[in-house]
């Protein structure tokens, strides 16, 4: 699986992405400056990762939307390439118009880090196929603002055509608000477009791929691509 | 000169200030009467925060060198050799009296400058660490300052991205009009490309580097040597305003014109700005300076040039470039989108120079800017030691296990997750141990080392009895980095005081020292860099003192380090070190018993040094399953935080022959509480050491159960334990 992950100025987790995609796809990505035109021949997996791009100023995503690098990942998007999009990468993917719905503010109005639990809708797609529906997987947060707001009309859309992949849960499964730290609706930690080819979720898997540090639940979602792209070569 | 300048008054002199004799000696030194742009440089430079003239004579009585260490204090921040090639570089540096009167930019900036500090000597930032004090929980401005302080330095840190993964926070009236901010980061280098301030060869270009100038901060270092009066919030222009965006990009510019070769000499513009970053680069290489303020990127125009020396607007850098590299480092600086000039050159002459619209605006002797600064032999009162406490004085009034739900749920007992979870602790992805812990540990790389990392401080003790208190600092964080298995290497210390110009503040100063000095020997923990500050008073009443330790350790193995929680049911739990029950001074005498009196507990280094070497071989050979330093609130505190963090309760028997009270919440030093599987072992190993081991029950099920005590239920008290931060931050308590 070739990578590139889109380094805009101000993202900060780019190491954190470029490591898990070195420890288990087996190679390492491509970083690609968002001041680029064009993404490296042959990308399989465009990554827009973590941090704050452009300082978050204006609107989370909303400069980084604009950037020249955008253009070349929207036509990839276009020809159905793979576009992972993590934390600010899900803002930038919300803004540039690849995926539905906004990230507001957290609903305590806080910065939260901390583990939490999510529950895998679906497991028939590149990048859920990593685990098995209904499995619950414990993996980190670190937004100020990843509350998931979308219209009526976009929300029963995404339910209805099974597009929530992810969704912030008890450890059991239960759909719970007490164990949705950010208040987004429907407890919604991750959302793929119509196409099934652009996924955005706020958690972070890629803090959670190795055993020496203590958890590996993030692995499956990276695992999960590994082989797809196997299948498909 | 510029003739439209103010003219130079005592009161004007008093404002910048300076003190009469300080104005006599500037007077002497020139031979003439200093421009308004030289009275500020001197002002900048004179000040108690850039020149530590009231501290310099006792701090030069600090340890600082051992084997391992590369570069001590005097340098932006310390440096030691961790192997492998590689060096650790960390201080720690206040920001209080900006961050008392504006939180959230006050902690931000503080966090910002920390983090320049470490990354200007070419390390990566890789943690970030932080010790708050503030002010009674019923005081109407602490719940406000705890929130902004908090968001800021989360705010600066998250968006830089450099995980925030521990430290220390108390609340105490002594710090009402002025609570204390200490932001300590830790940067990761190849001990072979370590970068320093000293600037080498005569014409060489200086180089202005990071965000335009702007009105900001002009007089910050002046505001933070002075005491708060009243007026305290009409001082709010002098803080700075923090850009982390900035920051990460001059972060990642700096490293690259580093890598390929281009810089001779660094400094970041921190207090003080252009004036103590040009004069130190100059100062250190026995070079002089001439600086052109006409190419200084200014955020605004009609930047006057005594507003310019005087800017503290932040991310901003000075360098000295190879001339041949000049175009190479621009055009990596450019691609940043950072502003970049040259504003400047080495000379020959020893004089700092500044040209501004064609006038030279400031002619000074650069060593004499630095060196000659005052240096103040002040005197000193030592406080007369208070006798200790007989705990048979002290009738408990409630049982031990009420005294337990009390003290967990106290301010400075309780969890600080509702702090620590607003900053992002697993950025990076080597947070082996994340805050609520003794110590953070943080992989090096891919590993398999790890550094440990804390912040401690007690200072009611240091109040008490400022020696032992000293030494008490020291001997905590070198015991917390011994509890999660690390080999403690160096620290950096970051003294808070009130007004030194008072001699039993000047005394607490003296006796803090002497005590950090002190145990730094006995335990080969030597201070490699560290910040000073005083005039932490307000209306006349000064802060605790608050020597805050930041301690860095080394673990070879990262899969190796030690946790606090129990691990398993029917482990033998054990007691290192001795326990005469020492209440004076304690958590449990102040908050349950209302006294705050006694000698605080006594620190025992030798004893210290068995102990902590005897944790540290009984977690390398994997005899112990959890392990944790016993401080604040005694012995009970640290075991129900053993059992909250694991959902495991014990059954524990305390030792015949001492009271319970004095036993279960005495503040004896040199202690740890451990687990293990294998107590016949670890039995053997502490007798061969020669440390005392106390046998105190046996881990499992749900209760935490004292002898002859109403049991407690784990759940509950970890429910007291997370209950009162987050209530009062709602306003609730």
């Amino acid at each position: 699986m070739r990578s590139a992950v889109v380094v805009f100025p101000g993202i900060n987790r780019e190491r954190d992405m470029a490591r898990a995609l070195r420890l288990i796809s087996g190679r390492e990505p491509a970083l690609v400056w968002h001041a680029d035109a064009s993404l490296p021949p042959g990308t399989d997996l465009v990554v827009l990762p973590g941090g704050f791009a452009y300082g978050d100023y204006l609107r989370c995503g909303a400069i980084a939307a604009r950037a020249p690098i955008m253009d070349a990942v929207r036509d990839f998007a276009a020809k159905g390439g793979l576009v992972l999009a993590i934390c600010n990468g899900f803002q930038i993917a919300c803004e540039a118009g690849l995926l539905p719905g906004v990230l507001m503010r957290n609903a305590q109005l806080r910065f939260i880090c901390r583990d939490v639990y999510l529950r895998v809708e679906r497991s028939d797609t590149p990048f859920t196929r990593g685990y098995n529906a209904g499995q619950v997987i414990r993996v980190p947060v670190a937004h100020g603002e990843g509350n998931y707001i979308a219209d009526g009309e976009t929300i029963a859309r995404l339910e209805g055509e099974g597009r929530v992949l992810f969704r912030y849960s008890s450890p059991d499964g239960m759909i719970d608000p007490n164990w949705n730290h950010n208040g987004a609706m429907n407890g919604i930690a991750g959302i793929i477009n119509e196409r099934g080819n652009v996924f955005g979720m706020m958690p972070h898997p890629e803090n959670h791929v190795e055993a020496a540090m203590g958890r590996t639940d993030g692995r499956g979602l990276f695992a999960g691509l590994v082989d797809h792209f196997k299948v498909a070569a | 000169m510029i003739s439209n300048e103010p003219t130079i008054t005592p009161e004007l002199i008093a404002e910048h200030g300076l003190k009469p004799e300080e104005y006599e000696r500037i007077l002497k030194l020139l031979g003439r009467a200093p421009s308004f742009t030289e009275l500020g440089i001197f002002s900048a430079m004179w000040n108690e925060h850039c020149s530590y003239k009231s501290s310099k004579i006792h701090l030069r009585t600090l340890p600082t060198k051992a084997p391992w260490v590369i570069q001590g204090p005097g340098e932006n921040a310390g440096v030691i050799d961790v192997g492998d090639g590689l060096a650790v570089v960390f201080k720690m540096e206040s920001h209080n009296h900006p961050s008392y009167i504006e939180p959230y930019q006050g902690a931000a900036t503080g966090v910002g400058g920390i983090l320049r500090d470490v990354f200007t000597m070419g390390a990566r930032p890789i943690a970030c660490l932080n010790a708050l004090s503030f002010g009674d929980p019923k005081h109407p401005k602490t719940r406000a300052l705890v929130a902004g302080v908090v968001a800021g330095i989360g705010g600066y840190g998250n968006s830089f991205g450099v995980p925030t993964v521990g430290g220390e926070i108390r609340f105490d009236r002594r710090y009402d009009g002025n609570c204390l901010v200490n932001a300590m980061a830790v940067g990761l280098a190849e001990t072979d490309k370590i970068f320093y301030a000293k600037a080498t060869g005569v014409g060489m270009p200086i180089v202005y580097l990071g965000s335009k100038t702007g009105r900001d901060g002009i007089h910050g270092a002046t505001m933070a040597s002075a005491e708060f009066g009243a007026d305290a919030e009409e001082k709010r222009p002098t803080v700075q305003v923090g850009d982390p965006f900035s920051e990460k990009l001059l972060l990642e510019a700096c490293l690259e014109i580093m890598a390929k070769g281009c810089v001779i000499a660094i400094q970041d513009m921190g207090a003080a700005g252009l004036t103590c970053s040009a004069v130190e680069m100059g100062a250190k290489g026995d070079l002089g300076v001439a600086l052109d303020l006409d190419n200084v990127p200014c955020r605004e125009a009609g930047m006057s040039a005594y507003e310019m020396m005087l800017s503290e607007s932040q991310e901003r850098m000075l360098m000295v470039l190879r001339p041949d590299k000049e175009k190479e480092a621009e055009a990596i600086f450019r691609k940043w989108g950072l502003d970049f000039a040259v504003v400047g050159e080495t000379t020959p002459t020893k004089r700092f120079v500044v040209r501004h619209a064609g006038a030279v605006v400031a002619d000074l002797p650069i060593k004499e800017l630095g060196d000659e600064a005052p240096v103040y032999r002040r005197p000193f009162a030592e406080r007369r030691n208070e006798r200790e406490l007989d705990a048979s004085s002290i009738k408990p009034h409630v049982a031990v296990a009420d005294a337990l739900e009390t003290l967990l749920g106290l301010p400075d007992l309780c969890s600080k997750r509702w702090v620590w979870e607003q900053y992002d602790h697993v950025i990076l992805g080597n947070t082996v141990q994340r805050p609520g812990g003794d110590a953070a540990v943080i992989r090096i790389n891919d590993g398999p080392k790890a550094l440990a990392l804390t912040a401690d401080v007690t200072p009611r003790y240091c109040e008490a009895d400022p020696f032992e208190g000293g030494k008490q600092a020291v001997a905590e964080a070198w015991r917390n980095l011994s509890a999660v298995g690390a080999q403690p290497l160096a620290l950096t210390d970051n003294l808070n005081f009130g007004n030194p110009e008072r001699p039993e503040i000047m005394g607490q100063f003296v006796g803090c020292v002497r005590g950090i000095g002190e145990a730094c020997r006995a335990l080969d923990f030597p201070v490699v860099s560290g910040n000073v500050s005083l005039y932490n008073e307000t209306n006349g009443r000064a802060i605790l003192p608050t020597p805050t330790i930041g301690g860095v350790g080394l673990l070879d193995q990262f899969t190796k380090s030690m946790t606090i929680a129990f691990k398993g049911e029917d482990e033998t739990i054990f007691l290192i070190g001795e326990t005469r029950g020492w209440l004076g001074r304690s958590v449990y005498l102040r908050d349950l018993c209302g006294r705050e009196e006694g000698a605080p507990p006594p620190v025992d280094l030798a004893a210290e040094r068995r102990h902590g070497d005897l944790v540290r071989a009984l977690i390398r050979d994997g005899l112990i399953t959890a392990a944790h330093d016993v401080s604040d609130g005694g012995l009970l505190v640290a075991l129900a935080e053993m059992a909250i963090a694991s959902g495991i309760g014990a059954v524990l028997e305390p030792p015949p022959g001492i009271l319970g009270h004095a036993f279960w919440f005495g503040e004896d030093q040199a202690r740890y509480a451990i687990t293990t599987k294998q107590s016949q072992r670890v039995l053997e190993r502490a007798k061969a050491a020669g440390v005392p081991l106390v046998p105190l029950g046996t881990t499992g099920g749900t209760l935490l159960a004292v002898a002859a005590e109403r049991p407690l239920r784990v759940d509950d008290l970890k429910r007291r334990f997370e209950a009162w931060l987050p209530a009062y931050m709602a306003g609730a308590t």
